[in-house]
């Protein structure tokens, strides 16, 4: 009974009667694929989430896989230009709203209400519409790649007017999908909302809660934000081709310059709702495998919060170049150094945290360590880009691209396999197979330094973005990045394979799987049954 | 006391539901808001390079003849207009408080009449407050018979109050179609447009 995926009720009827936590009889549900389809349980639909992720994580990572084989030598080899350049947006798409946000909301079902001993996410058939809102609005986006005149091409910023008056015919479908996508996003952050200020447990004040469960919170108010202004932008994008608007268009009075400052205001809140959860995950992670309170957990919620508010101050440091006046250059700069001070209080939180822990290093721990000293390169190179003088030399070359591939994939992508790994014992019972693990960490951490890691040299050398063919000189940073990829992509197959096997069977796992483990997920039993905290669970703080 | 506790939390999350629906809404008209907001913003501090539209006044205030600025003129065309337009003088110096003429050519080469506008930009955008136009053929669309010619000046004075650190100003005319062209299907209505 263990190959499903959260188990079926009658498989653990005992368990959970031993719990004495659930009972499963209301659940009375269709079978087959029409549980998945109309299924309100937030651990389903959080399974249904990070399936969904994972798919989308390949897809885009064959995308990517198709930019670095053409990119593995100078000069054109395998695609056209044209085509280069919809894989290189629609790799950027599917991995920013496809892949990194979707699991970080499947995480968020799972375990939200777990942590905050909720018997379920608030408005549980909301949840249901929103994440089948995805599959459709990504079927959307993907079938553009068939279209005549082809998918995307414009990366994945769209900027206007690239976007608008010299964009391919299929770019009405893009806006209608990342529509979908977004009031799915919007939903979920509702949802999350919802019920992390209403369904906590007696006696859970905000200050007990996990910081997984603050960091999303602060998340869904991001994203409450600013997912209506993104849906602002591309709904003027939709009036300027199809309807004769003129809101980014310079010959009807529009100016492109504004579709910047505008993409910008969500686009930067957009890159802390990809690492504000992550920081919340490895928070989580970090103590349990060190064997000690979180150091200083109050500064980190205030931390998280500071970066979500000084969030909306930066968006022009993206646009240094556009011909800010020198008081602006000035200011978003500033702004954006000071982003550094809460961020540093995280991490010297976790490296104090980690001091004289009893340490051990199962693979959530490995992940978790490797994202505090990747994220921290990526941070660093972020504060070289927020020097605004130097920007203009690093701007738009591969330095950036280096800069948030490093705080999204050892960032953003390792937290999410680090939560993988730390709770696939209680959503299958069993712990994943650890040499299989290691393989898989020690593969991805060497591959994802040889992708990342020459890209800054190619970018100070100056090696521009976004091109198929480049000159002689970046050449054999070119291919180790391209050799680094492939090895990074494989060796995904081998993340794939883990979490197969650790569905089927393997080493069962206590209720407490982990040694340090403190949240109330921990006390309910493995694999957790469908129904959890039916009644609210007795909450007892450890006040920080 | 559980029934009540679910009451509790019914509400609270009726509540908190209502809430955050006012917030996206507000965000979204907030998105809206921005593009006049944007408008007005840069009119004020001139952000964007944009000149007024409309004719102004001569500032009598007197060449201040100890600096000289360098008046950069760029002209561009656009796809999907057959039209060529040429500035007589690409650079011109001039005195801040100085008025100064610079004439342009426009001429249609293809065959068939259009309309089109020139659109200005001004680099630095700080400098565009400072840029007065007495008179330019950027405030109304022309049209052009297929072939024709058209000379048109543009009048200008640097005001005083040019902040010093620029030495250099670029005025860039870019030409705009203003009718619908026959071969594009989309982006050249105007919004301010009388085509």
């Amino acid at each position: 009974m263990a190959s499903h995926l959260p188990p079926r009720p009658t498989a653990q009827q005992s368990q959970a009667e031993a719990g004495g936590m659930a009972s499963d009889e209301h659940h009375h549900g269709p079978r087959g694929l029409m549980r998945w389809l109309l299924t309100t349980n937030h651990k389903e639909i959080g399974t249904l989430y990070l399936i969904f992720s994972l798919s989308m994580f390949f897809i885009g990572g064959i995308f990517a896989m198709v930019v670095r084989a053409e990119l593995f030598q100078p000069g054109l080899q395998l695609v056209q230009p044209e085509f280069f350049n919809q894989m290189t947006t629609m790799h950027g798409l599917i991995m920013v709203f496809g892949a990194v946000m979707p699991a970080f909301v499947g995480l968020a079902n799972w375990m939200v209400p777990l942590q905050i001993g909720a018997p379920d996410m608030a408005l549980p058939r909301l949840n249901n519409f929103s994440f089948w809102l995805l599959p459709v609005a990504f079927a959307l986006l993907l079938s553009t790649l068939v279209m005549p005149g082809g998918a995307p091409n414009f990366g994945w910023t769209f900027y206007a007017p690239l976007s608008t008056t010299y964009a391919p015919p299929s770019t009405t479908f893009f806006i209608f999908s990342l529509h979908l996508a977004g009031i799915s996003s919007i939903l979920g952050a509702i949802n999350i909302i919802a019920t992390i200020l209403n369904l906590r447990t007696p006696g859970m004040r905000m200050m007990d809660m996990s910081l997984f469960v603050w960091t999303w919170l602060i998340t869904a108010f991001l994203l409450i934000a600013v997912m209506p202004v993104l849906a602002g932008v591309i709904t003027m994008m939709l009036l300027d081709i199809n309807f004769g608007t003129s809101f980014f268009n310079a010959a009807g009075g529009g100016d492109p310059v504004l579709f910047q400052h505008l993409f910008w205001f969500f686009g930067h809140p957009e890159v802390y709702i990809m690492i504000l959860p992550a920081f919340g995950i490895v928070s989580v992670i970090i103590p349990t495998f060190a064997r000690k309170r979180l150091f200083g957990y109050a500064s980190m919620v205030y931390a998280t919060a500071s970066i979500a508010i000084l969030s909306f101050l930066v968006w022009a440091h993206h646009m240094f170049v556009v011909g800010l006046p020198l008081v602006a250059e000035l200011f978003f700069m500033y702004s954006t150094m000071l982003i550094a001070v809460p961020t540093g209080v995280k991490v010297f939180n976790w490296i104090t945290t980690l001091f004289r822990g009893s340490l051990t290093f199962e693979p959530p721990m490995l992940f978790a360590l490797a994202f505090v000293v990747l994220f921290t390169i990526g941070g660093f190179s972020g504060l070289m880009l927020a020097i605004s003088p130097a920007d203009f030399q690093y701007h738009d070359t591969y330095f950036v691209v280096a800069h948030f591939h490093y705080v999204l994939v050892p960032g953003a992508v390792f937290a999410i396999m680090a939560g993988v790994y730390y709770w696939l014992p209680k959503w299958t019972g069993h712990y994943p197979h650890t040499r299989l693990s290691q393989w898989h960490f020690w593969l991805s951490v060497i591959g994802v330094n040889l992708t990342f890691f020459p890209m800054h040299f190619a970018g100070l050398a100056g090696m521009p973005r976004r091109i198929p063919d480049y000159a002689l000189q970046f050449a054999d940073f070119n291919m180790i990045t391209s050799i680094g990829a492939f090895m990074f992509g494989i060796s995904q197959l081998l993340f794939v394979a883990v979490v197969v096997l650790c569905v089927r069977g393997g080493e069962k796992a206590p209720a407490k799987a982990w040694d340090g483990a403190e949240d109330l997920e921990w006390t309910i039993p493995s694999p957790a049954p469908l129904h959890t905290f039916e009644t609210p669970p007795h909450f007892e703080p450890h006040r920080h | 006391m559980a029934r009540q506790g679910i009451q509790d939390a019914r509400k609270g999350v009726r509540r908190t539901v209502a809430r955050t629906l006012v917030a996206l809404a507000g965000m979204f008209v907030f998105a809206f808001a921005l593009v006049p907001l944007y408008d007005v913003f840069c009119q004020v501090t001139g952000l964007n390079g944009k000149t007024s539209n409309q004719a102004q006044a001569l500032a009598h205030e007197g060449a201040d003849q100890d600096r000289v600025v360098t008046m950069q003129i760029i002209t561009r065309g656009s796809p999907g207009l057959p039209w060529s337009l040429e500035a007589h003088t690409r650079q011109i110096r001039v005195h801040p408080g100085q008025s100064a003429e610079v004439h342009f050519t426009f001429e249609n080469l293809g065959d068939e009449a259009s309309v089109a506008r020139a659109v200005p930009s001004v680099s630095p955008s700080e400098a565009s407050l400072h840029l007065r136009k007495l008179a330019c053929f950027c405030f109304q669309n022309q049209r052009l018979a297929s072939g024709e010619r058209f000379e048109a000046p543009l009048v200008f004075q640097l005001t005083r109050d040019l902040p010093d650190d620029i030495k250099t100003v670029t005025l860039v005319y870019t030409l705009y179609r203003q009718d619908a062209a026959p071969s594009r299907k989309s982006g050249t209505q105007a919004r301010g447009g009388d085509a």
